[in-house]
C-alpha cells in the first residue's frame, strides 16, 4: 500500500478510514446490499391474477410484450404489470376476494387491439386463497385506425425523444466517465436499472413506503448518486492506484455489471412491472400529434437538467475541473487540481443521472432487472456518435439514437428497432470512432 | 447435508456435454482472446451462426454432415465478416462493436422477419435425430456407478463432446507451437512492433478469429444436436461473458488452461447451483430469505463477482505464471 | 572523442536536399500536418548508401513523424519516397519491413513475454511456418534451425547470447535497446532506422551500442538515426539532416553542422558558445 495517502474526500470517508481495511469491505458490501435488498420486493407466493398476451391472426401466435394490466379491488388499484417479451404478466395481490382487471390499450403495439374492444376491464375476477388465477386478453388484428401519416410520424418521432431523453441522461454520465478516467464502464446499466428499481420500491412495492412517484424518484436518485460515489472510492479509485490496465478495469466493469444485474434480478424479481402513478393517461394534441402528458414532462424535464449540467461544467469551478482532468489529467494535476476528488464528483453526478434516466424510462416503459442492460448498447451508441468523452455532443447523440431507434419501426418490425442503434453505433465505431463532435484520439 | 449429491452434481457436469461444449468454445475463445489477444466480446455470435447452420440445413432436408459443414463454415465467414472492417480498432472499440454485432445477429435470428427460416422467436426443433441415430449406446441404459450415473443418450454426447475438444486442443497446440503461433503472441505484445518485423499482423488476427471462430461454432453445433432444440435467447451476451472467466481462469494463453477452465467453472457452478438448492430447501432462515428461484441466481451473482476478483488478484489464471501470462497484457 | 574521416562518396555540397552518389532512399515533395500544424514538409532529401546518417532539430521538429512516414506507420499528406528505386507510397508498415526498411522505436518495443531468443525469430524473413498453411502441414523444422543459428550468431554479436532464453521483459533499458537492434538485424534489410537509440541508456553502455551502430553500417546497411544528443552525432555519423519545424535546414558532415548558424539558431542557442567539435 502506497504510504502517506491523502486524507479521503469526505466526511464518511473520514470515518470510515479508523476501521481496519476487510471489516470496511464488508461493512460496504453487506450495507449495499441489504439497502438495495431491503426495499425491493420478494414478489409474493401467496394470490395473484396473471396471464399471457397473444396476438393471433392467419393462424399465427405471436407474443405481444409492453402491455399494461392494472388490477383494482373496488376502486382502489392494487397492482399493475407490464407483460414481457414472452406476452407474460402477474400482478401479485393482498389476499383472496373479487378484483377488476383492466388492459390499458394505449400500450398495445400498432396493429393490434382486442377482439372485442368493449372487453378492455374484466369486472369480476374471484381470486380463492393461493391462487394463482389466469385471465385472458384475446387480441387481434385491429382495424387501421384512423391515424395520418403525419400524426404517426410525429408520434414516433416524439417516442424517439423521450427514448432519448433516458439515453441522453445515462450516456452523459458514461461519457463523463469515460473523459476523467478512460474506462469504458459496462456497469453503467445497473446504475439505469437500479434508479428505476429503487424508485418502485419507494413507491409501489408492498414493503417499504408507498409514496407518489415524484417523491419516491428523490431517494432513489440520492442512493444512487451516492452509490455511484461508493463504486468510485472504493473500487475503481484502489485499483487505478494499483495501476490495473484500462482494458482490465473494462472486464472489471463487465463482470461488476454481471453481477448487480442478477443481484437485482434475485431482489427483485424476473417479471417487469410498471410504476402505479401515470399510468394510462390519455394523449392531448400538441400541433396535432397526439402525446401523453408523462412523455412531454420527461422530455422538458431532461432537457431542463442537461442545460443545468452544461452550465455546471461550463461556469463551475469543479465542472470546469471536471473538464480539465477530461483534457490533459497530468497538467490538472500540476495545476492543482484534486484529481481524485474531480474523479469521485464525476461519478457522483453520473450515477444522479443514470437514475434519472432509469427512472424516465421506467415511468414511460417498464421497470425490469434488465432494463439498463437492454438500453446499454444503445448508451454506447450515443457516447460514440457524439464523441466518447464530449458532453454536448452525447446529449445531441443520445436524442439522435432514441429517435432512429423508436422511427425505424417504419420499416423495421417493432422487436428489431434496437438494431436500428446497434446499426449506428457500427457503423460509426468502423467509420468515425471519434464521433461527429469528438476529436481525432489514436483511435486505430 | 448430502454432500455426496452435491458432489455428484458438480462432477457430472463437469464431464457432461455442457462442460464440453463449453471448453471447445472456450478452446476457441482463448486462440482469439489469450493468444492473439483480440477483445472479442460477441463470441457466443459464432456459437448462435454454427448451431443455426447446422439445424437449419438438417430443417430443410439436407444430411447431417451437410448440416455440420454449413455451420462450420457459417461460423468461419462470420469471423471474415467481423475481423474485415473492425480488426483495425482500438481493442475497447473492438469489444463494443463486437458485442453489438453478436446482439444485432441474435436479434434478427430472432425476429419475425427471420421466421420462415429460424423459426425466430419460437426456435428450431427436433433436427437432432441423424445425430442420435448414430449412438452405439442404447439410450434408456444407465452407466456408471452409485450417484454418478448417465443415460446412454447423454453417453453418446460426452464422448463426442470430449473427442471434439481433444481435437481442437491438438489443433491448438500445433498451431501455437508453430512460427505462426509466435507471431501471434508476437501480436499480442506489442502489434506496431510485429508490424515493424514484416509481419501482416491483420492477415493473423484474422486468422485467428476465424479458427476460434470455427470451433467456437463446433461448440454451437453440440449444444444444439444435444439439446434438441435451438433459440436465439440462450445465445446472449451473458454465455460470452462466463465464457471469458472460463478462459482467464484457466488462465488466458495456455495450452490447455480454456478446458480447465471450463471444468472447474462448471464443477464450481453447478455444485454452488446444488449447495443452494440443498440450503434452501432444507435450512429455514435461508428458505425464508429466498426462494428456489432467487437461490438459483446466486451463483450468477458469484460468477460476475469471480470475474472481478480473477481480473484484479489472479489475471494469469490457473495455469500459468505472473511473468509468462497474465490476462491484461500490461 | 574519435571524429570519423568523411567518406569520399561524401565529399559533396553542404546544401539542404543536395542529390547524393547513391542515394539507398529518395524522399520528394513530402507534406504532413495534423490539424494545421505542418510537421513535416521535406522538399527533397537523398540518403547516401551504406553510411550513417544522423537526423537531428529541436523538439517538435517533425523527426519522428518522419520515421512514421517512411516506416509506413503514417501516411503523408502529399508526396513520395522510393527505397531503392521501388516507390514505397500508400505501402503499410509491415511491407515497408519486407522491402528492407526497419526501424526501432523511442520508447522500446521489445515482446517482453517472449524470449529474446523468440523475440529474433518473430523476424526470420524465411519460415514457411510462419503461415497458417505451412503451421498446419509442418515441416517448418528446418526452417527454424536455421534461422535459430543465425539468431544466436546476431545475439553473440550484440553480447545478448546469455539472456537468449530470458523473457525479453526482463532486460534492461539498454539491453532493449540492444535487442531492438539485434531484431531490426535479424530481418536483413537495406536501411535500419533508430530512434534516438542512446535515450534512456547508462552512459557507460552508450559507446559499446554506437560500436554496433557502426558495425551495422560495416555489414553493409545504411543506418539512420534520430539522435539529441551532440556528442553521439559528432562521434560516429557520416552525415547529419538538420530539421527544424518540418522543414530540411541543413545537411552535412557533423563538424560543419555543428558550426551552422543556421543550425544553432534553430536550437534557439542551445549550443551557443559551447565546443561541441
Amino acid at each position: 500500500m502506497e504510504a502517506g495517502r491523502q486524507a479521503p474526500p469526505t466526511a464518511t470517508g473520514r470515518a470510515i478510514r479508523w476501521i481496519s481495511r476487510p471489516v470496511r469491505l464488508l461493512l460496504v458490501l453487506t450495507g449495499t446490499l441489504f439497502i438495495l435488498a431491503w426495499p425491493l420486493s420478494v414478489l409474493a407466493q401467496g394470490e395473484t391474477i396473471g396471464g399471457t398476451l397473444v396476438y393471433r391472426a392467419e393462424g399465427e401466435r405471436t407474443p405481444v410484450e409492453g402491455v399494461t394490466i392494472t388490477v383494482s379491488q373496488d376502486g382502489t388499484q392494487i397492482g399493475t404489470a407490464v407483460s414481457d417479451a414472452d406476452g407474460r404478466w402477474e400482478v401479485p395481490l393482498p389476499g383472496p376476494g373479487t378484483y377488476q382487471v383492466s388492459l390499458d390499450v394505449t400500450t398495445l403495439p400498432e396493429g393490434v387491439t382486442l377482439t372485442d374492444p368493449t372487453k378492455v376491464e374484466l369486472p369480476n375476477v374471484a381470486v380463492l386463497g393461493g391462487q394463482g388465477k389466469s385471465v385472458i386478453f384475446p387480441l387481434g388484428e385491429g382495424q387501421v385506425s384512423g391515424v395520418s401519416t403525419y400524426e404517426r410520424i410525429g408520434a414516433l418521432f416524439v417516442a424517439g425523444l423521450k427514448l432519448g431523453a433516458t439515453i441522453a441522461l445515462a450516456a452523459l454520465g458514461l461519457s463523463l466517465i469515460y473523459g476523467v478516467t478512460r474506462l469504458v464502464n459496462f456497469a453503467h446499466a445497473e446504475l439505469v436499472t437500479l434508479g428505476a428499481v429503487l424508485a418502485y420500491a419507494f413507491h409501489a412495492s408492498g414493503i417499504g413506503p408507498s409514496w407518489p412517484l415524484v417523491f419516491a424518484a428523490i431517494p432513489a436518485v440520492i442512493l444512487v448518486a451516492w452509490f455511484g460515489g461508493l463504486q468510485s472510492s472504493y473500487l475503481w479509485r484502489p485499483l487505478r492506484k494499483r495501476g490495473t490496465s484500462l482494458l482490465s478495469l473494462m472486464v472489471v466493469s463487465i463482470g461488476l455489471s454481471f453481477a448487480l444485474r442478477s443481484l437485482i434480478q434475485l431482489t427483485f424479481g424476473g417479471q417487469p412491472v410498471a410504476y402505479q402513478d401515470f399510468a394510462g393517461q390519455s394523449a392531448i394534441l400538441v400541433l396535432g400529434i397526439p402525446m401523453v402528458p408523462k412523455h412531454l414532462v420527461t422530455i422538458g424535464v431532461t432537457i431542463v437538467v442537461l442545460f443545468l449540467v452544461t452550465q455546471f461544467l461550463q461556469r463551475s469551478r469543479a465542472g470546469t475541473a471536471m473538464r480539465a482532468v477530461a483534457d490533459d489529467r497530468d497538467l490538472a494535476e500540476s495545476s492543482g487540481i484534486n484529481v481524485d476528488r474531480v474523479i469521485q464528483l464525476t461519478w457522483i453526478l453520473a450515477a444522479l443521472l443514470a437514475a434519472l434516466g432509469g427512472i424516465f424510462y421506467g415511468l414511460n416503459e417498464s421497470v425490469s432487472y434488465e432494463m439498463g442492460f437492454k438500453i446499454l448498447l444503445l448508451l454506447f451508441a450515443a457516447v460514440v456518435l457524439g464523441g466518447l468523452g464530449t458532453a454536448y455532443g452525447v446529449m445531441v447523440g443520445g436524442f439522435v439514437v432514441g429517435i432512429v431507434v423508436e422511427m425505424s419501426t417504419l420499416w423495421l418490425p417493432a422487436e428489431l428497432k434496437v438494431v436500428s442503434g446497434l446499426v449506428i453505433l457500427i457503423v460509426m465505431l468502423l467509420v468515425r470512432p471519434q464521433g461527429i463532435f469528438g476529436t481525432r484520439e489514436r483511435i486505430g | 447435508m448430502d454432500w455426496m449429491q452435491i458432489l455428484a452434481a458438480g462432477v457430472l457436469a463437469t464431464i457432461g456435454p455442457v462442460t464440453a461444449g463449453y471448453a471447445l468454445s472456450a478452446i476457441g475463445l482463448n486462440l482469439q482472446f489469450g493468444y492473439a489477444g483480440l477483445l472479442n466480446f460477441g463470441h457466443v455470435a459464432f456459437m448462435l451462426v454454427g448451431a443455426y447452420g447446422t439445424a437449419m440445413t438438417v430443417e430443410f432436408g439436407g444430411p447431417l454432415w451437410l448440416g455440420l459443414i454449413v455451420g462450420i463454415v457459417a461460423a468461419v465467414l462470420l469471423g471474415l465478416l467481423l475481423g474485415i472492417p473492425t480488426l483495425r480498432l482500438r481493442a475497447d472499440y473492438f469489444a463494443i462493436t463486437s458485442i453489438a454485432a453478436a446482439e444485432v445477429l441474435r436479434l434478427v435470428v430472432r425476429s419475425s422477419w427471420s421466421e420462415p427460416l429460424t423459426g425466430g422467436v419460437f426456435g428450431l426443433q427436433g433436427f437432432g435425430g441423424a445425430f442420435h441415430a448414430l449412438n452405439p449406446f442404447p439410450t434408456s441404459e444407465l452407466y456408471g456407478f452409485g450417484q454418478f450415473v448417465v443415460t446412454g443418450r447423454a453417453l453418446w454426447v460426452i464422448l463426442v463432446g470430449w473427442a471434439l475438444v481433444l481435437l481442437s486442443t491438438l489443433l491448438i497446440a500445433r498451431l501455437i507451437k508453430s512460427p505462426w503461433g509466435r507471431v501471434l503472441k508476437a501480436i499480442r505484445e506489442d502489434e506496431d512492433a510485429t508490424r515493424s518485423l514484416g509481419r501482416n499482423v491483420f492477415a493473423y488476427k484474422l486468422q485467428a478469429l476465424m479458427i476460434g471462430g470455427a470451433i467456437a461454432g463446433l461448440a454451437g453445433i453440440l449444444f444444439a444436436l444435444e439439446q434438441q432444440s435451438l433459440h436465439p435467447d440462450a445465445f446472449q451476451p451473458r454465455i460470452t461473458f462466463i465464457l471469458y472467466v472460463m478462459v482467464i481462469l484457466g488462465g488466458a494463453g495456455s495450452i490447455g488452461g480454456a478446458v480447465l477452465g471450463a471444468a472447474v467453472f462448471n464443477f464450481l457452478f453447478f455444485a454452488t447451483d446444488a449447495l443452494m438448492a440443498r440450503l434452501q430447501a432444507n435450512i429455514d432462515w435461508i428458505g425464508a430469505i429466498l426462494s428456489p428461484a432467487e437461490a438459483g441466481l446466486i451463483k450468477y451473482v458469484l460468477v460476475g463477482v469471480a470475474l472481478m476478483l480473477l481480473m484484479v488478484f489472479r489475471p494469469q489464471g490457473l495455469l500459468r505464471s505472473r511473468d509468462e501470462g497474465r490476462a491484461d497484457a500490461s | 572523442m574519435k571524429v570519423e574521416p568523411m567518406r569520399p562518396e561524401l565529399n559533396i555540397a553542404h546544401e539542404p536536399g543536395v542529390a547524393k552518389a547513391d542515394p539507398v532512399l529518395i524522399i520528394d515533395g513530402m507534406r504532413r500536418a495534423f490539424g494545421g500544424l505542418r510537421a513535416v514538409d521535406i522538399d527533397h532529401l537523398e540518403f547516401q548508401r551504406n553510411t550513417i546518417t544522423s537526423i537531428i532539430g529541436p523538439n517538435g521538429a517533425g523527426k519522428t513523424t518522419l520515421f512514421n512516414l517512411l516506416t509506413g506507420f503514417d501516411t503523408p499528406d502529399h508526396g513520395q519516397y522510393s527505397l531503392d528505386g521501388e516507390l514505397l507510397i500508400g505501402v503499410p508498415a509491415h511491407q515497408v519491413a519486407q522491402r528492407g526498411m526497419v526501424r526501432t522505436f523511442q520508447l522500446t518495443k521489445v515482446l517482453p513475454r517472449l524470449t529474446v531468443l523468440e523475440n529474433l525469430l518473430v523476424a526470420a524473413k524465411t519460415q514457411p511456418g510462419a503461415t497458417f498453411r505451412g503451421a498446419m502441414l509442418g515441416g517448418w523444422q528446418g526452417a527454424e534451425r536455421q534461422n535459430e543459428e543465425q539468431a544466436r550468431d546476431i545475439l553473440q554479436r550484440f553480447g545478448l547470447i546469455a539472456m537468449a532464453n530470458e523473457y525479453a521483459g526482463r532486460l534492461s533499458g539498454g539491453q532493449r535497446k540492444l535487442l531492438e537492434m539485434a531484431r531490426a538485424l535479424m530481418v536483413g534489410p537495406t536501411v535500419v532506422m533508430l530512434d534516438e537509440p542512446t535515450a534512456g541508456v547508462n552512459p557507460v553502455l552508450i559507446q559499446s551500442l554506437l560500436e554496433h551502430v557502426k558495425g551495422l553500417r560495416d555489414s553493409g546497411m545504411t543506418v539512420l538515426f534520430v539522435e539529441h544528443d551532440m556528442d553521439v552525432v559528432q562521434s560516429i555519423s557520416d552525415w547529419v539532416v538538420v530539421v527544424a519545424e518540418g522543414h530540411v535546414i541543413a545537411e552535412g558532415p557533423p563538424g560543419v553542422i555543428a558550426r551552422n548558424p543556421a543550425v544553432i539558431e534553430a536550437y534557439l542557442g542551445k549550443h551557443r558558445g559551447e565546443d561541441v567539435a
